[in-house]
């Protein structure tokens, strides 16, 4: 039985428990083996992005103390897993187990496509879906190819999805543009990022969306606050609530 | 003012910013479509990044071997430590040819060291070519892109400007039309000219040849008119081989326009016959650049604006929000190097969405660049004391699990019972456009050790 | 202490670890048939594309150019084609080239991968002719054409003084709008002739 550390962001695990729950019945479901280490809070990203490194690296610290002896880390997260995965050199380079525990940790839809090798996911779900791609799932961790690469396009995302019965995956006219939320950037820069979300929203709407799905609960946090300001007929899930099945 | 101010400006009329978001994502996808059409462009990008890194690395020697070779040829080489010293040569130069008029075509390094103004104020009448920096430099406005510099001005203003400055019929604006006045307009100043200023795309080291790349023609028309032709360009333009033009030349305008390559690309070996060629090399913050590891990769950049055209900010903010020379995504990292205290914003000036960094033919890793720099800015303190204030008191409540699930149990206690007019007060600037997420009775921690109570008490009954 | 010695030094201070300079071997795209890719791509950037046997069948093409049958300030540097009415080599300021309406032009060689014409100031007294010209033909020699930009620059030494540009097309601008103008300062159209 595979034995993982799941690592909840901070705001789900504040705002929106049931992304977490559903994690974790999605990992149950395989015959994860899954432990919940209740000392965890946050990445240290917020700090990391705003710049402050000097308050990003003890949460960088606490984090490596409290995973890197599980086999794997598993995050429902795209932005929080490449943070581990692509930043914690700045604030731990060389200390031991540090190579491993990036290379071991996460993000959920990955671990289900590289690590449980899962090509088709039991369950109905007879909707018109649009998926989110996440910038940081997208180009930093590479679930899927991004539209300004060449190449052939791959995705460790929307074939669990696809593989769910009744499900329509949408086509929308931008693929992979940046919703705006960019953690602080959704403040700092308020009047941008919300143009940027209601410029997805407006894709997707012409789309047909009727779920806005994604990897990353802190985009669709920003999309769904500007979907129910404006009173839209779409609903936000994270994937695991699909995967879930519930 | 920050670059949020201004861009909260610009966004303000929601219908022109549709407007200039289209116009660039139109680019954008005809730089996709001209790529695909390279079976091996990511190969292309990365031996492109090679060999600029290569450059860099050697970089005394090839600037060298390039003013040796150049001056072989019968190029006079200068050199310039900033950009007064950079003006001052090419005045001089224009000075000793009693140069009057003076055809410039575009250079983003001497709109970087002012020089207009600088020639201006001496007497001598510049002219840009390139009609969207000709169009900029009636409107008295800065460009507003690297490539297309009038990318932000509709073609009804411009209709105006050329009623007004070339007397082309009122209200007129179709684009064919405005471009054949311009074209009258600035032949005249091509035959007039006593000596044309270009910039440069790449000089090769092994060749002393300087290569300038346009659509117009305006480098080619206003180089081969007047006898004399000062090239002004950063040390960084710097490539070893003619051969490596052949990478370059491919990802060059196919990332900038969406060409297959740019209608005049001209290789300038020696002066005309009977002419002067004289090269300004500069410097002006590049060498700062160079000595820091983490920023040295801008150096690699070539210009060709596909950061700008793919960031979903810059689409949506406007080149001018930036305030700088150079926007977007890679201005943003030039322009704090320049001057970090008027360019503190500009670092934040991203959602770090990375499509820059995917779309940039010399695979400069721009978004951790952005990062990089804003982790500087906090270090040299241009951070808003309040800003820096908040990640202190939000790391610590982070770093003590207690105190973490302490606050949030009070606030999603709290939040819920506020009524509206409290929570969406004018200090929640999440909840100007934006609803804020729900505040559930319990966290995930709590359903999941009661959870695994419920679960050992199943266990132990069992 | 010079300009030039201050440069230095600062660069020098920390120069970046060497990087090999990598080899470009195996580089650029073969068509299968390079004619039609090159033709199809000049017409995508605004150019006209024959293909002629001979230099006969060459003026025959030319009488039905339309630009070509009103002109009247014709330059030609090839022998035997066209009509030219201007003598390139007695014009003594390139100033005065401002009304030639037609330059028959020879191209060294062309580039399929992007409908580029390779020209050069090599025995040509003013080179501005190349973008005073209302009209721009090029001819250029059917077994002279490469498919890609690295045979092209296999071909290019640059071992004395001298002016080359790869011309691609007739000069263009979309600064208005992003709308497309065909002629901005230079010609406003760029035939190509591949002979032979």
């Amino acid at each position: 039985m595979i034995k993982v550390g799941l690592f909840i962001p901070c705001y789900i695990d504040q705002l929106y428990p049931q992304v977490g729950m559903a994690t974790l019945k999605v990992l149950e479901r395989f015959n994860v083996e899954v432990d919940y280490p209740l000392d965890q809070t946050c990445c240290g990203q917020p700090m990391a992005n705003a710049g402050c490194a000097a308050d990003a690296a003890p949460l960088a610290e606490k984090f490596y103390r409290i995973f890197k002896d599980y086999p794997y880390v598993v995050c429902p997260s795209g932005s929080c897993t490449s943070m581990v995965r692509n930043h914690y050199d700045d604030y731990l380079k060389g200390k031991p187990g540090l190579e491993e525990l990036k290379k071991k940790t996460f993000e959920l839809c990955e671990f289900l496509t590289d690590v449980l090798k899962l090509e088709k996911i039991e369950g109905r779900f007879p909707y018109r879906v649009g998926l989110h791609q996440s910038c940081h799932g997208l180009r930093e961790l590479r679930l899927a190819k991004s539209s300004e690469r060449m190449g052939n396009p791959f995705s460790k995302v929307s074939p669990l999805l696809e593989s769910l019965e009744g499900i329509t995956l949408v086509k929308l006219s931008r693929p992979d543009e940046c919703c705006g939320f960019g953690g602080t950037f959704a403040v700092g820069e308020e009047a941008v990022s919300c143009m940027m979300g209601k410029d997805r929203i407006a894709d997707h709407e012409q789309s047909g969306t009727e779920v806005l799905t994604g990897v990353d609960m802190s985009c669709l946090m920003h999309l769904d606050g500007l979907i129910r300001r404006a009173g839209k007929p779409i609903r936000v899930m994270h994937i695991a609530e699909i995967l879930a099945g519930d | 003012m920050d670059h949020s101010t201004r861009a909260a400006q610009f966004i303000r009329n929601e219908a022109r910013v549709h407007w200039h978001d289209q116009a660039l994502w139109y680019v954008r996808v005809k730089r996709d479509k001209m790529a695909q059409s390279v079976p091996e462009w990511e190969n292309l990008r990365e031996i492109a990044a090679q060999i600029k890194a290569h450059t860099m690395s050697r970089l005394p020697d090839y600037l060298e071997m390039f003013e040796e070779n150049a001056t072989r040829l019968g190029a006079k080489v200068h050199w310039a430590v900033d950009a007064r010293e950079h003006n001052e040569t090419v005045y001089q130069i224009l000075k000793n040819h009693g140069v009057q008029r003076v055809v410039k075509s575009k250079s983003m390094l001497t709109e970087e060291c002012h020089l207009n103004p600088f020639l201006e104020a001496r007497g001598i009448e510049v002219v840009d070519t390139d009609l969207g920096e000709r169009i900029v430099q009636l409107a008295q406005e800065p460009p507003s892109h690297i490539v297309l510099p009038a990318i932000h001005k509709k073609k009804e203003e411009i209709g105006e400007l050329f009623h007004r400055y070339l007397h082309t019929e009122k209200g007129a604006s179709d684009p064919t039309y405005l471009t054949e006045s311009a074209r009258g307009h600035l032949r005249e100043k091509f035959l007039k000219a006593d000596a044309g200023i270009t910039g440069v795309n790449f000089a090769i080291a092994e060749t002393g040849g300087l290569v300038i790349c346009t659509n117009e023609g305006n480098a080619d028309m206003g180089t081969s008119l007047p006898p004399l032709h000062i090239a002004c360009m950063g040390f960084e333009k710097l490539i070893p081989r003619a051969r490596d033009l052949g990478v370059f030349l491919r990802l060059l305008a196919r990332s900038a326009t969406g060409q297959p390559i740019t209608t005049y690309s001209a290789h300038f070996h020696g002066p005309r016959p009977g002419g002067e060629l004289h090269i300004v090399i500069v410097d002006n913050g590049r060498s700062q650049i160079l000595q820091k590891p983490e920023f040295r990769r801008t150096l690699s950049c070539i210009r060709c604006g596909a950061c700008m055209n793919t960031c979903p900010v810059y689409r949506r903010s406007g080149g001018h929000s930036y305030d700088s020379v150079v926007p977007g995504p890679i201005g943003s990292i030039l322009s704090p190097a320049q001057d970090p205290q008027r360019y503190y914003s500009l670092p934040f000036a991203s959602s770090l969405c990375g499509s820059c960094t995917d779309v940039c033919p010399v695979k400069i890793d721009l978004h951790h660049q952005l990062l990089a720099w804003r982790k500087e800015l906090v270090l040299q303190g241009l951070i808003p004391f309040s800003k820096r204030l908040t990640m202190k008191v939000v790391g610590w409540v982070f770093q003590n699990t207690w105190a973490y699930e302490g606050t949030g149990r009070l606030v999603r206690w709290i939040v819920p019972k506020l009524p509206r007019s409290v929570l969406y007060n004018r200090w929640n600037v999440w909840g100007k456009q934006r609803e804020l997420p729900p505040f559930p009775k319990e966290s995930f921690r709590e359903m999941y050790r009661k959870r695994k109570v419920q679960g050992s008490e199943a266990r132990n009954r069992k | 202490m010079t300009s030039k010695q201050t440069i230095l030094q600062a660069i020098k201070k920390s120069l970046p670890p060497e990087v090999p300079l990598p080899d470009l071997q195996g580089l650029g795209v073969c068509y299968e048939n390079p004619e039609a890719q090159f033709a199809e791509i000049l017409k995508a950037v605004g150019g006209s594309f024959f293909r002629v046997k001979d230099i006969e069948a060459l003026n025959r093409e030319l009488k039905n150019l339309k630009f070509y049958q009103n002109a009247r300030k014709i330059v030609s540097l090839l022998p035997g084609v066209g009509e030219p009415t201007v003598d390139l080599e007695s014009v003594e300021d390139p100033h005065h080239l401002e009304d030639v309406e037609v330059a028959i032009l020879k191209g060294e060689f062309a580039v399929a991968e992007n409908g580029a014409v390779w020209v050069t100031d090599r025995g040509l007294r003013h080179r501005a002719i190349y973008f005073i010209t209302q009209h721009l033909i090029l001819v250029v020699e059917a077994h002279q054409l490469v498919h890609n930009m690295h045979q092209a620059y296999e071909r290019l030494a640059f071992i004395n003084p001298g002016y080359g540009a790869f011309i691609s097309g007739p000069s263009k601008t979309a600064d208005i709008e992003q709308a497309l103008v065909i002629g901005a300062h230079g010609p406003r159209s760029c035939t190509v002739f591949l002979v032979g």
